[in-house]
């Protein structure tokens, strides 16, 4: 194995954050740009999301998941960045000399080594796997993840069952519980462990409402019946420790059960060139510039925290590929001392969850997400423990992401050493 | 009888901004507030007197690189059209190579759209 080639900024990922990273990185000075792709297209998973709901903030337009993608890799065709396709990286390691090696394997060329000045993380997420759920009895056929569903679907023109129900309210699940209804299949129930969807409103309404698909929450599969094939799925109410309770049993006959049970980034590289990872998002912890802690190595889009809306990915990336282009210039500016951001109260996480005021933008944008559904409360930011500004929210849900903004210039003002971002309720 | 107000989720983007609609006594709509955009506005009018709807969905391909190829309303068609609207996708067949933007069929089901293609699906 010998190393072919040298990079300024090898992008790991060809989705939607793959290709913004790209072409800012390439708009802010870095000439030399490469994105690696394990796919035989780019465009991530949005070649799958047919639906509409797309790029309205970016573009001020509607599109479906492939004419969002397509604008993206126009964009890319045209800045002339290179591409590899059916290429995967299998391996990062941070070198002597301050550099990334990228292990890289395709058909063409076998295992090389790039060696990297800047890189990019842009892997997106996968699904949680069944395995992870706890349901007893057999496996049969007929028990799929949404996502491979949506790609039967929509990509190979299959479908994988008839009569369905749906364990998880996740976005997948509710595009594919529309999904298989438009193409005659019946959708018996979408059942919800938690008490609150895991998905966005507009799905909700336009999925399972127009549609008069029932929504179950507080919800759990307890049986699967049916050796071969799926025959019949057991679904029961849980209670607050989310256990079954027993009596409330109502049986489904049905095929095909599908799994929305959430996404997680995909981490493992980022684990093995040993990155710190938040264990909330399962990403890696990031600052303002969206470096990990090892100089050097960005990361954005879904890789970093599951994002629900492409259009504050493409923004994400974009930042991304502007710092990841401003490092290999060699121009990086006086950092100063980080200031930590703690998230508490039902705040689950921040993106970033460290600032240096030193490197902020004008207005940096902390995005966040809650823990539980909070109705007319208040996102409050703390410096060093004093009240700094606090946002009336009429609603917020574990399912919407969340996003304060914090200027610079009062920051380098007050200089503070932590941030804190709380939710408080009027009660 | 009074003003009357229809709470909304409104599904033109992802942001799912709760929309508040006050109809008066004739249901004609007097009010609306809480969209952060004017296509809310727009969406929250017509849906409580002809809620419209985009319907997505994929068409067969001949001698493509794919077997489907991803289709949608180049508009908005009225809900209850929907089925009418999936039927007449799914008696469409194209032939390879087909092209992001091709009109597939004109006035889908005569519900005032033309179908679409969304992706690019080369010929083998
Ligand atoms: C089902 C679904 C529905 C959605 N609906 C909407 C919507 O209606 N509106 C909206 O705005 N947003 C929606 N989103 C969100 C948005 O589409 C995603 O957040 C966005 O696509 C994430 O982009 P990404 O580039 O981070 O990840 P991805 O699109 O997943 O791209 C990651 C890429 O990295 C590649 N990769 C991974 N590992 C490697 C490796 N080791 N080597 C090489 N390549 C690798 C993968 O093959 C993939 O192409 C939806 C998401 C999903 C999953
Ligand atoms: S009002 Fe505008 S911003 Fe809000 S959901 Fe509708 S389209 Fe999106």
């Amino acid at each position: 194995m010998n190393t072919r080639m040298t990079r300024q900024i090898v992008v790991i990922g060809g989705g939607p954050a793959g290709l913004a990273a790209a072409a800012a990185a390439k708009k802010n000075g870095a000439e030399d740009v490469l994105i690696l792709e394990r796919d035989r297209v780019l465009g991530g998973i949005l070649n799958q999301c047919i639906h509409n709901g797309f790029g309205l903030h970016t573009f001020q337009e509607e599109l479906t998941g492939p004419e969002y993608a397509a604008r993206f890799i126009r964009i890319v065709e045209e800045q002339q960045i290179p591409y590899l396709l059916s290429t995967i990286v299998v391996d990062l390691a941070r070198l002597e000399n301050g550099r990334i090696a990228v292990s890289v394997m395709n058909r063409s060329e076998g295992l090389f080594v790039i060696e990297a000045e800047a890189v990019i993380l842009a892997m997106g997420c996968r699904e949680r796997p069944r395995g992870a759920l706890n349901i007893p009895g057999y496996r049969p056929a007929g028990i799929f993840t949404a996502g491979t569903a949506q790609r039967f679907v929509n990509i190979e023109g299959k479908m994988p069952g008839r009569e369905v129900v749906i364990l998880g309210s996740g976005d997948i699940g509710l595009i594919m519980a529309r999904r298989m209804t438009l193409e005659g299949a019946k959708v018996k129930v979408v059942a919800e462990l938690m008490p609150y969807s895991g998905g966005l409103k507009r799905n909700i309404v336009q999925c399972l409402n127009d549609y008069g698909i029932p929504l179950k929450l507080s919800h759990t599969v307890v049986d699967i019946k049916g050796k071969d094939r799926v025959e019949a799925v057991t679904i029961a109410e849980v209670g607050p420790d989310r256990r079954p309770i027993p009596g409330t049993e109502e049986e489904y006959t049905c095929d095909t059960l599908l799994l929305s049970c959430g996404l997680i980034p995909e981490n493992e590289l980022t684990g093995k060139l040993g990155a710190d990872l938040s264990p909330v998002t399962s990403g890696p912890v990031v600052n303002e510039s969206l470096e990990t802690s090892i100089p050097g190595v960005y990361a954005c889009g879904n890789v970093l925290h599951v994002h629900d809306l492409v259009d504050y990915v493409s923004e994400e990336a974009s930042e991304a590929g502007a710092r990841a282009a401003e490092y290999v210039s060699g121009k990086d500016c006086a950092a100063g001392e980080p200031c930590a951001i703690r998230a508490v109260d039902g705040v689950r996480y921040t993106v970033p969850a460290v600032l240096r005021i030193g490197k902020m933008r004008e207005r940096q944008v902390i995005r966040f997400r809650v823990g539980e559904v909070f109705r007319d409360a208040e996102v409050v930011i703390e410096l060093d423990g004093k009240s700094y500004r606090s946002v009336r929210k009429k609603i917020m849900a574990p399912g919407e992401m969340e996003q304060v903004i914090l200027p610079k210039k009062d920051l380098e003002e007050i200089k503070p050493s932590v941030i804190t971002i709380r939710i408080r309720t009027n009660m | 009888m009074a003003n009357q107000i229809r709470e909304l989720t409104c599904i033109r983007c992802p942001m799912g901004c709760q929309i508040q609609v006050t109809l008066n006594e004739e249901k004609e709509v007097v009010n609306i507030t809480g969209n952060t955009c004017p296509r809310g506005a727009e969406y929250a009018a017509a849906e409580v007197t002809h809620p419209m709807r985009t319907v997505t969905s994929t068409v067969k391909v001949i001698g493509g690189e794919l077997p489907v190829v991803s289709v949608k309303t180049a508009g908005d068609i009225p809900k209850d059209g929907i089925m009418a609207c999936m039927a007449a996708i799914n008696q469409v067949q194209v032939k390879a190579p087909v092209h992001i933007g091709d009109v597939l069929l004109e006035n889908a089901a005569g519900l005032g759209a033309d179908l679409v293609a969304t992706r690019d699906v080369e010929a083998i």
